[in-house]
């Protein structure tokens, strides 16, 4: 198979595109896609200071490096959630990448470790909590990247979802008619309340596949094995069904996440709405300081529930 | 004269094999009962199109790319 732009052979097949590329042409063409997300959901502009969440997966490890590529001013904060190896192995990847980031762009690395900060590692917190673990570190994760990317000023804290990642949660939303839910699947959501920080996805149009074929070729040596607490998880499930969809007919995943991003565009009210909402119901936690619903924010419940002893 | 096989890695999770060559990779996929969209077939360092034939000296990786997280 021939790369479709040049004469080089093609390393990848793109069928959901009708076209293959070679390696250089692949890269550029993830670029082109990051780029185009990046200007047509108003992500950010040149100027601006963007957090990447990375966590040594390659689609974290990936967008720090297309942001940075681009031109961006990206630095990046790694959550070590203390899971064993895992863990340690994951940590060691950002680690070894940041210093190449450092190196070459100037980029910086934050680190926050869960272990001494909140008494113990993810695991024994959600034991702790009886809560399943994967809820726990969702928590953990959002309240952290939110505090250091408004305590740091950045403009605006980017994660690296792909399009595999947002058609799975818009499955399993639309499976539950979970539509309270809906407003927050958009690309970019807007800092509604402060104390919010302003969130994107750039890696939207892209898939999984693709952005695992991206590291590969651009050699970024990510975390391939797959978080142990993530075994049996939903989106997994979601995720496979999509994709033998896909299999059976290219560009579903595409149609489906991109398609409800258009429908919710032409409801120009959904970012107003949001906002409106958000600044009706929210105030800052009395503990912390940060925005929440309740009297108490639900990563300080949490974690006053942790050292209540049982 | 010895007989090759062709090695075969699959990641996560961690399984080696060895099967007859030569095979293009997208017989092997349907072999191994695998969503091509779920996975990359890496013949040493490099990517390899469902098309490409895979001989028996080769030594491949067949990469899970799903992950069941994010940030």
């Amino acid at each position: 198979m021939r790369c479709k732009k040049c004469p080089h052979k093609a390393v990848i097949n793109l069928p959901r595109h009708h076209i293959a590329f070679c390696q250089s042409c692949f890269t550029e063409f993830v670029h082109t896609q990051v780029a185009r997300g990046i200007k047509s959901q108003r992500m950010f502009a040149p100027q601006d200071r963007i957090l990447v969440a990375v966590s040594g997966g390659k689609d974290s490890l990936a967008l720090w490096n297309i942001l940075l590529k681009l031109g961006y001013h990206a630095d990046a904060l790694y959550i070590d959630l203390g899971i064993g190896d895992y863990s340690a192995q994951s940590r060691q990847k950002v680690e070894t990448f940041a210093d190449k980031a450092r190196e070459a762009y100037g980029a910086n690395l934050h680190i926050h470790t869960v272990d001494p900060d909140e008494g113990a590692g993810i695991r024994e917190l959600a034991n702790v909590l009886h809560r399943p673990t994967c809820s726990t570190c969702g928590t953990v994760k959002r309240y952290q990247f939110n505090r250091v990317a408004v305590e740091q000023n950045y403009d605006v804290m980017a994660t690296g979802h792909n399009l595999d990642d947002e058609a799975a949660r818009l499955l399993g939303n639309v499976l539950r008619w979970q539509t309270e839910y809906l407003d927050k699947q958009a690309p970019t959501l807007p800092a509604s309340f402060e104390g919010f920080a302003k969130k994107v996805k750039p890696l939207y149009r892209l898939t999984e596949r693709e952005m695992a074929a991206y590291a590969v070729i651009n050699r970024i040596d990510y975390i391939v094995e797959e978080c142990p607490m993530a075994k049996g998880a939903k989106m997994l499930v979601y995720k496979e069904v999509l994709n033998r969809l896909e299999a059976e007919s290219p560009g579903t995943k595409q149609a489906f996440y991109w398609g409800f991003l258009e429908k919710q565009a032409s409801n120009k009210q959904t970012t107003e709405t949001m906002a409106t909402h958000d600044r009706a119901v929210l105030h800052p936690c009395l503990t912390c300081g940060q925005p929440t619903s309740g009297e108490i924010c639900s990563y300080c419940k949490m974690m006053a529930r942790a050292k209540t002893p049982a | 004269m010895m007989a090759h096989t062709m090695k075969v890695r699959l990641t996560n999770p961690l399984k080696d094999l060895e099967l007859p060559g030569p095979t293009r990779v997208h017989q092997l996929l349907q072999k191994l009962n695998l969503i091509p969209e779920a996975y990359l077939v890496i013949r040493g360092d490099e990517l390899v199109t469902e098309d490409e034939v895979l001989q028996d000296t080769d030594s491949v990786e067949i990469r899970a790319v799903i992950s069941g997280g994010g940030v």
